[in-house]
């Protein structure tokens, strides 16, 4: 076929060799490399975040290098054997979010975690694979696009991990979630008329939505709308994030430098607010250029799915690839003051192990998408 | 249907594309919209968070300048500052108040009094600053603070300099005291003047030389984290401390004035003629002003306060007295500088004066009369019916604007605040204050200083060093000179002098009977003769309560507080005076019995003082 020659007539050359040699373990190249850049770019600026603290460095770089040899991993799982865990995943997820709901343990206000005697686990973590897993399985088994009843038991296949997750409560995680359901069924084809349908309906029942909401979530919200209301609670977060973002200008204040990190004015500043202390110390600039890598990250995805085989694959891989977007833009939003403070963090920067292992775990699943092809081809 | 046996492959494929293209758009769309919020924060308003992060890490603090020190005129130190240390709480960084109050007490004692002070002053404070919960910790109680430190974020033992009184009651009623700076005062500094500084002068030389001994305030900025912590000073302009004050007022003195005056109310206020300069301002009772420091309790101020005596009421400044017969010399020097009367001129006293056309009888003191009294002899005897006529003669005018010169009726502008300048009395003053015109009767008691006529010892005896100077009226003053904390050199506080034009017979002629007053043997301070200097001196009697016509005054008759004031002036050396000596006592009778042996023995203190001997020289061989 036309690619395989390609690929051969490539092979001479030592970079070829190269990539046919990550092909065969299973890996992308632009891809990796774009992650070990912006993994990269995160040390740095956590090492300055945890005023250079090298336990916390050295507990990041063990966590990212777990993460990295998960995504190895999973990338050598063919898709097709993805394919048939769809559902037996999903199920087990399930179990274990009531798991949580019923015996979990309290953690910072919120039943998440899953004690399971050696290690604590977040099942809604698992979710986050889960859902478009099992959407993009169910989607894929009739021709495209879904219709009637197919989409509402879509919608109910989203709705109950979604529920169960803000049960615990976790708003953020259950947001990435719903998202998830939400983007394999646009990428599945749901009709334009139907989204606007359901965007009007979605703004209609957001009242509805604060009634249900915790106290806590509520001020987020009231903070989020007005942040000056109260300078020392709630708002403090969002006002300091601004005060760092802005004050770095578009050169920042250098790295190390930065006040509002170092003197411990930002909150947060190595977990979910580590974007502000780039915008404080690199600037525009800084920022821009990790905006760059993620945005390649992005694009890659997107073009992996493209040129995923099937439907399956390509849902799972566009559905994967848009909730790592989803992660990046509330976290932004929320730093820079565009959207609610909901805890959610910088993928792949942030300081934490958790969301690093999900989401490395799912580019895993991409580049096996991606890697797989020839081979399921022949 | 359809669907379920046939998928169309690559029309799927377009529609996922398709999709992924618009998410691409959408992706990139969000990227932009968040690139633009970026341009708007870290472009369009950098200044303005550069601003507020540069707020958030700088903080100004004030550097409290050290209040100057007070000196008296030998170097005793009569004003010193001493550190003291308080525990502070700055609310923001406590999270459980109670709890933290709870094991505090645990490591000191924290009474009501102090919970009281917390309460009131935590409304009033700044965001970040220290409360204190008690002050005047112990060293065994900040040793105990500082071991225990660490369990304790947001309390601070905090140091300060403290103001303390050596000599306690008596500097009272001259330097007064500092205490905290309460809300009428704050609209009247400038707050940052005061910023870090919680005291400031209430009164006396305290109050008037505040801006002298306050210094000038300094600041430092410091670089903060979160929590408050000072992580480093990033600029300083240090505070310039307070001048010290060189006092004309000899303690030893002071203290043997208050000792004379003994338990006895009443003030003693002694000048030196040559300079103006004030030796000795006593009023007794005095307090102690260190209990005014820290905030006085409300027992000790209310039993200061509601004590008959009166021991916060400074006599010396703000007492004002009819001055009797104390201004007779006075008077007397009028009459001869208007040429009403001379040396020679001779009147009849047989006991009361009457006005023309008037039955009302102005007795004199002496019931029988002096017969027949020229100037000197009324002077020695203090013949009230000369001084009526002379009065009477000089008419008021005259009077008021002669004594007027010797700085009766106004303010002697003394360095002391809290003064008050006595009345005499005068035709204007009469319409102005109560509507009425003048009545003849008025002048004849004004020339024997009673009526309305009221005067402070601080007047009585500027007036009498004015005399002693041969008219060379010099305004009265505490402070000498003022000196810049190590440094040598001292600036003179410039005096204030004013020549009154007198004729030199007049005021030998008017010396010479106060000099008889003491040395012969009709003299009314007869008592107090003394071969050791010569002294001139003038009596006075000052009514409580006036007497009907027929009445008498009985001494033992009468209640205490109602007997009549003792006062005496006096200066001494009459060939070169060296001091000028007013003395009242309030309801002490009759003024050459019991004030006269006080001013006799204030100047034996200052005029017969033993010098120091010198110490014995050592040998150089140490033998």
């Amino acid at each position: 076929m036309a690619d395989r020659s390609y690929d051969s007539a490539l092979s001479n050359t030592p970079a070829a060799t190269q990539a046919g040699l990550l092909a065969r373990v299973h890996l992308d190249l632009p891809l990796l490399i774009a992650l070990l850049l912006l993994c990269g770019y995160g040390l740095l600026v956590l090492y300055s975040a945890t005023d250079r603290d090298p336990v916390k460095l050295e507990a990041q770089m063990i966590r990212l290098g777990i993460a990295f040899l998960v995504m190895i991993f999973v990338a050598q799982i063919p898709p097709a054997q993805l394919r048939r865990w769809s559902l037996p995943l999903f199920g087990v997820g399930l179990v274990m979010l009531v798991g949580v709901l019923a015996m979990g343990e309290i953690g910072k206000g919120a039943q998440r975690w899953l004690d399971l005697g050696v290690v604590r686990f977040q099942p809604s973590e698992l979710l986050k694979i889960a859902v478009p897993m099992m959407l993009a399985w169910y989607l894929a088994e009739r021709p495209l696009p879904p219709r009637g009843l197919r989409i509402f038991w879509a919608a109910v296949l989203t709705a109950v991990p979604v529920l169960l997750i803000a049960r615990q409560p976790d708003l953020g995680t259950a947001l990435l979630v719903a998202s998830a359901g939400a983007i394999v069924l646009f990428l599945a084809g749901l009709r334009w008329r139907l989204i606007l349908l359901l965007g009007v309906a979605g703004a209609a029942l957001a009242p509805l939505l604060w009634y249900f909401m915790h106290p806590y979530q509520r001020r987020r919200v009231i903070t989020f709308l007005n942040p000056e209301n109260d300078p020392l609670g709630a708002g403090y977060h969002i006002i300091q994030s601004k005060i760092a973002i802005g004050s770095g200008g578009v050169y920042g204040k250098g790295w190390l430098n930065g006040t509002q990190s170092h003197l411990e004015f930002l909150p947060e500043r190595s977990t979910d607010f580590i974007f502000a202390v780039v915008g404080e110390e690199l600037g525009l600039m800084g920022i821009l250029a990790m905006m760059a890598i993620y945005l390649f990250i992005i694009t890659r995805g997107l073009y992996i799915a493209t040129q995923a085989q099937d439907t399956y694959g390509r849902l799972l891989a566009g559905g994967l690839t848009l909730v790592f977007f989803v992660y990046l833009f509330v976290n932004i939003g929320m730093v820079t003051g565009l959207l609610p403070v909901v805890g959610v963090p910088l993928p792949l920067v942030s300081y934490g192990g958790t969301s690093l292992v999900t989401i490395m775990a799912s580019f895993g699943i991409l580049m096996s998408i991606h890697t797989h092809r020839k081979l399921l081809r022949s | 249907m359809v669907e379920a046996i046939f998928k169309d492959h690559s029309g799927e494929s377009r529609l996922f594309t398709e999709r992924a293209l618009a998410a691409g758009v959408l992706v990139l769309a969000s990227m932009l919209l968040v690139a633009a919020r970026l341009v708007q924060l870290q472009i369009e308003n950098h200044d303005h968070f550069s601003t507020l992060s540069q707020d958030n890490r700088v903080r100004l603090e004030p550097l409290p300048p050290t209040r100057g020190l007070i000196y008296d005129a030998a170097g005793v130190l009569l004003a010193d500052n001493f550190p003291s240390f308080s525990l502070e709480i700055t609310l923001e960084k406590v999270d459980d108040l109670d709890a933290t109050l709870a094991e505090l007490r645990s490591l000191v004692d924290i009474g009501e009094k102090d919970l009281k002070r917390f309460a009131r002053m935590r409304t009033q404070r700044r965001r970040f600053e220290g409360v204190p919960i008690r002050i005047n910790l112990s060293q065994a109680e900040v040793a105990r603070l500082s071991v225990n430190g660490h369990r304790f974020p947001g309390v601070d033992i905090h140091a300060e300099l403290l103001r303390s009184y050596p000599l306690g009651e008596d500097t009272a009623h001259v330097l007064s005291y500092v205490g905290r700076i309460n809300e009428e005062e704050l609209e009247r500094i400038d707050a940052s003047d005061y910023a870090g500084t919680n005291y400031i002068g209430k009164g006396g030389v305290e109050k008037a030389y505040e801006d002298i001994l306050h210094g000038s305030v300094g600041y430092q900025q410091v670089e903060v984290n979160a929590r408050g912590q000072v992580l480093r000073v990033l600029e300083s302009k240090p505070a310039e401390a307070g001048k010290d004050l060189k006092l004309f007022l000899d303690v030893r003195l002071q203290q043997d004035a208050a000792a004379a005056l003994g338990d006895h109310r009443g003030a003693v206020v002694a000048i030196d003629p040559r300079t103006g300069g004030v030796l000795a301002l006593v009023s007794r009772p005095s307090f102690d002003p260190n209990l005014f420091v820290e905030g006085i309790g409300a027992a000790d101020y209310k039993a200061l306060r509601e004590s008959p005596d009166k021991p916060l009421f400074n006599r010396a400044i703000r007492g004002q007295y009819p001055p009797g017969s104390t201004v007779k010399p006075f008077v007397a020097l009028g009459g001869l500088e208007t040429g009403t009367t001379s040396l020679t001129d001779s009147k009849w006293c047989p006991g009361f004066y009457q006005l023309p056309g008037n039955t009302h009888k102005y007795r004199c003191w002496k019931r029988g009369g002096h017969g027949s009294v020229a100037l000197e002899k009324a002077i020695v005897q203090s013949c009230d019916v000369y001084f009526y006529r002379l009065a009477h003669d000089m008419g008021i005018d005259r009077l008021h604007n002669f004594l007027t010169g010797f700085g009766f009726g106004q303010r002697t502008g003394i360095d002391v605040a809290g003064e008050l300048g006595g009345l005499l009395p005068s035709r204007q003053w009469k319409r102005r204050v109560r509507n009425q015109p003048w009545f003849p009767g008025e002048t004849l008691i004004t020339g024997i200083g009673q009526g309305s006529f009221l005067a402070t010892p601080m007047q009585l005896a500027a007036a009498t060093a004015a005399l002693a100077a041969r008219g060379r009226y010099i305004r009265p003053r505490v402070v000498r000179a003022t000196e810049v904390p190590g440094l040598e050199a001292e600036r003179e506080v410039p005096a204030v002098v004013r020549q009154l034009s007198l004729a030199p017979r007049n005021i030998d002629d008017v010396i010479a009977s106060m000099e008889k007053v003491v040395q012969s043997a009709a003299g009314t301070a007869k008592r107090i003769r003394t071969s050791a200097y010569r002294i001139a001196g003038k009596t006075g009697t000052a009514q409580v309560f006036t007497l009907g016509q027929k009445e008498r005054y009985r001494e033992s008759q009468v209640p205490e507080h109602m007997r009549d004031h003792a006062l005496f002036l006096a200066f001494a050396p009459v060939e070169d005076p060296r001091i000028a000596v007013a003395v009242i006592m309030e309801n002490g009778g009759h003024g050459g019995s019991t004030a006269a042996p006080v001013a006799r023995q204030v100047m034996d203190a200052y005029l017969l003082r033993e010098t120091p001997a010198e110490p014995p020289p050592v040998a150089a061989d140490g033998r």
